[in-house]
């Protein structure tokens, strides 16, 4: 994984519900820590458009998806676990 | 206006049971009296392969096809397009449903592969996809299938079952009839063993080999606020669908008439008080093997058709095209009847099946087909394919419909040698109302058939027994010889018959001698007395001449 890569975050939200604010926060840090300028994230509120649920086969609220690098990852959750967030999204290998 | 209104109000009594959404579905109305719980979650549990799916899928498409209410079908388990193939073979387009905005159809795809699960979630999407999926279509009916899948990708549980309860709630305050779909745990209805306390309707689903035979079965576990049948139905998957039994209580108060059927055979007709058996009665004909039941039978679904009624005729034993070709060498012309739609056969194994589903088939043939008489040749198999109490539960269960229909029923029973021939050994005689039985009688170095009414219940019949003679023109019947010489049946009455012909052709010649010789003697006397009258003119005038002379 070559440090010049582009990050394409997706985090699926619903409305203002204290799970999707913890992750947005959550995952905000993590991305300025470890992917500092290249990464990007687009929030997609599902209570604003719930037809977009079906693209990345949504269930689970607060959902990231991590469209680039591929393979595709989700990691479900308000991301409260930095350390298991790193290794969801790849950022770091399993130990 | 209003006053009157509240005063037909309150002289109304109010609706006792809950609202009911009917599913459409042969059998399953009659058994939860109405439906499923109107605006309710009910549950559908059982093993794999059961047709849960099925019966959802169905439940979908007959309320967006028949009863004009919108569904949702979100599955977790197989793709729309996988669904569509799938009810395609029961003859439902459900691309056309979609298209017409009839039915909405999302697959969601849980791959616990790709999952990583952090910190606190729930699963306000699957609750935001499923509203935005009911909204897109107005539906009313909404199925989830099944909800173990969704319960595979998730490894959080306690989330997992409060998300359940709530999805519960939602769909109670979204107002939609919800069939939810559960794979059966091994203690409790589900695997969570929380579905079934949280739905208000669960149908268990079952399918049972038993001596290598299958038999589905659904049983209504529980269902809140209103009455239900309780037992296990057997039901049927085929080209229509989803088909129930509703084999409840057994009724003893069917409507009877006055009317009757001939037997197809005029001198049976003329045993039974002369016009033949009571329209919707239960005809049973037993005997041994070759004594011609069969042939009693067909004389009937023959003379059935005849008349214009519709009669369906359940074999057995033989293939329709083998009975067809056998009953065309006594007489009976039954091609020309089937082309004609008024007789059909239908031919099965008693071992294909079991039971219950040859019940539910019956059922299904009788109610489609609306015939005026139902034959089914034989009974006696049945017990082949189940316990004995078993099988004359059967046919105690389908006599009483039939009967509920006015249907007559004609049943053929083979009794093996060596029993009594007053007994059915599948125990159903109580509940016959004509009973018919065919004999052997041997004498004489023969085997001949005798038939008597063993009884006839409500009319008067003959006593006698008949000789039962099967003649390339149909079944006759004749009268046995009773007399001096004892009962006497085939060559041996035909030989007294002789006999006594020939003692009649005697005594006739004698009697016509006799004639002869009266006749004679009466011509010989007119001679006589004819000769004797012209002396007696010729003497007179010699004697008057004579007196002449005599003064003179």
């Amino acid at each position: 994984m070559t440090s010049t890569e582009r990050w394409d975050l997706r985090l699926y939200t619903a409305g203002q519900s204290p799970k999707s604010l913890a992750a947005l926060s959550n995952l905000k840090r993590i991305c300025d820590e470890h992917l500092a300028g290249r990464y990007s994230i687009e929030v997609i509120d599902l209570m604003k458009n719930p037809r977009l649920a079906k693209d990345d086969e949504i269930v689970a609220i607060p959902t990231l998806v991590r469209k680039l690098p591929a393979p595709l990852r989700k990691v479900i959750g308000d991301l409260s676990n930095e350390e298991r967030a790193l290794v969801g999204l790849q950022l770091r290998p399993h130990k | 206006m209003g006053k009157s209104e509240r005063s037909a109000a309150v002289a109304r009594p109010a609706p006792r049971t809950l609202p009911k959404a009917r599913t459409g579905i042969e059998g399953l109305d009659q058994i939860t009296h109405g439906g499923l719980p109107q605006g309710r979650p009910t549950l559908v549990c059982g093993g794999p392969g059961c047709g849960k799916t099925l019966l959802a899928m169905e439940f979908l498409i007959r309320g967006a096809m028949q009863f004009g209410e919108p569904g949702v079908f979100m599955a977790f388990e197989e793709t729309g397009e996988e669904l569509a193939q799938n009810v395609r073979s029961l003859g439902f387009d459900l691309d056309q449903l979609v298209a017409q905005k009839k039915i909405a159809l999302d697959y969601v795809r849980v791959e616990p592969a790709e999952i990583e699960e952090n910190g606190e979630y729930d699963l306000e999407g699957l609750f935001l996809r499923l509203g935005y999926a009911i909204d897109s279509v107005g539906a009313k009916r909404v199925v989830l299938d099944t909800i173990e899948a969704l319960f595979g990708g998730f490894t959080n549980e306690a989330v997992l079952r409060a998300e359940l309860r709530r999805l519960f709630r939602w769909l109670k305050d979204r107002g939609v009839t919800a069939v939810i779909t559960g794979e059966r745990g091994d203690e409790s209805y589900t695997r969570q063993g929380l579905e079934e306390y949280v739905s208000d309707c669960v149908i268990l689903l079952d399918h049972r080999v038993n001596d290598q035979i299958s038999t589905r079965r659904l049983r209504i576990v529980k269902y809140r606020g209103t009455t239900h049948g309780t037992s296990e139905y057997p039901f049927l998957i085929d080209e229509q669908g989803i088909s129930v039994m509703p084999v409840t209580a057994l009724h003893l108060d069917h409507a009877v008439t006055d009317e009757r059927v001939s037997s197809g055979i005029p001198r049976l007709d003329a045993m039974l008080g002369g016009e033949g058996y009571y329209r919707g009665s239960s005809v049973l004909v037993s005997g041994t093997a070759g004594t011609g039941k069969t042939s009693l039978a067909a004389s009937f679904a023959h003379a059935t058709a005849k008349r214009g009624e519709r009669c369906l005729y359940l074999a057995f034993e033989e293939s329709p095209k083998q009975l067809v070709r056998n009953m065309s060498t006594i007489g009976l012309a039954l091609e020309p009847l089937i082309a004609k739609g008024l007789l059909r056969m239908h031919a099965s194994r008693p071992t294909f099946h079991g039971l219950e589903m040859h019940l539910v088939q019956m059922h299904k043939m009788i109610v489609q087909f609306e015939p005026a008489a139902v034959v089914i040749d034989p009974i006696s198999n049945f017990s082949a394919s189940g316990s004995t109490s078993d099988a004359s539960l059967m046919l105690l269960r389908l006599i009483d419909f039939l009967k509920s229909r006015k249907i007559t029923a004609f049943l053929t029973h083979l009794t093996s040698g060596g029993k009594a021939m007053e007994a059915t050994d599948i125990g159903i005689s109580s509940i016959i109302d004509t009973w018919l039985l065919v004999r052997d009688i041997e004498l004489g170095g023969e085997r001949n058939r005798g038939l008597y009414v063993l009884k006839s219940r409500g009319m008067k019949h003959s006593n006698q027994i008949r000789e039962f003679v099967i003649t390339p023109e149909g079944i006759e019947l004749l009268d046995v010889y009773v007399g001096p010489e004892g009962v006497l049946t085939g060559s041996m009455r035909a030989a007294q018959e002789a006999r006594e012909q020939a003692a009649a052709l005697a005594l006739q010649e004698e009697l016509a001698a006799k004639q002869r010789e009266v006749e004679r003697l009466q011509a010989t006397l007119e001679t006589q007395r004819r000769n004797r009258a012209e002396t007696a003119l010729r003497r007179g005038g010699e004697a008057a001449r004579a007196k002449g002379k005599k003064p003179a």
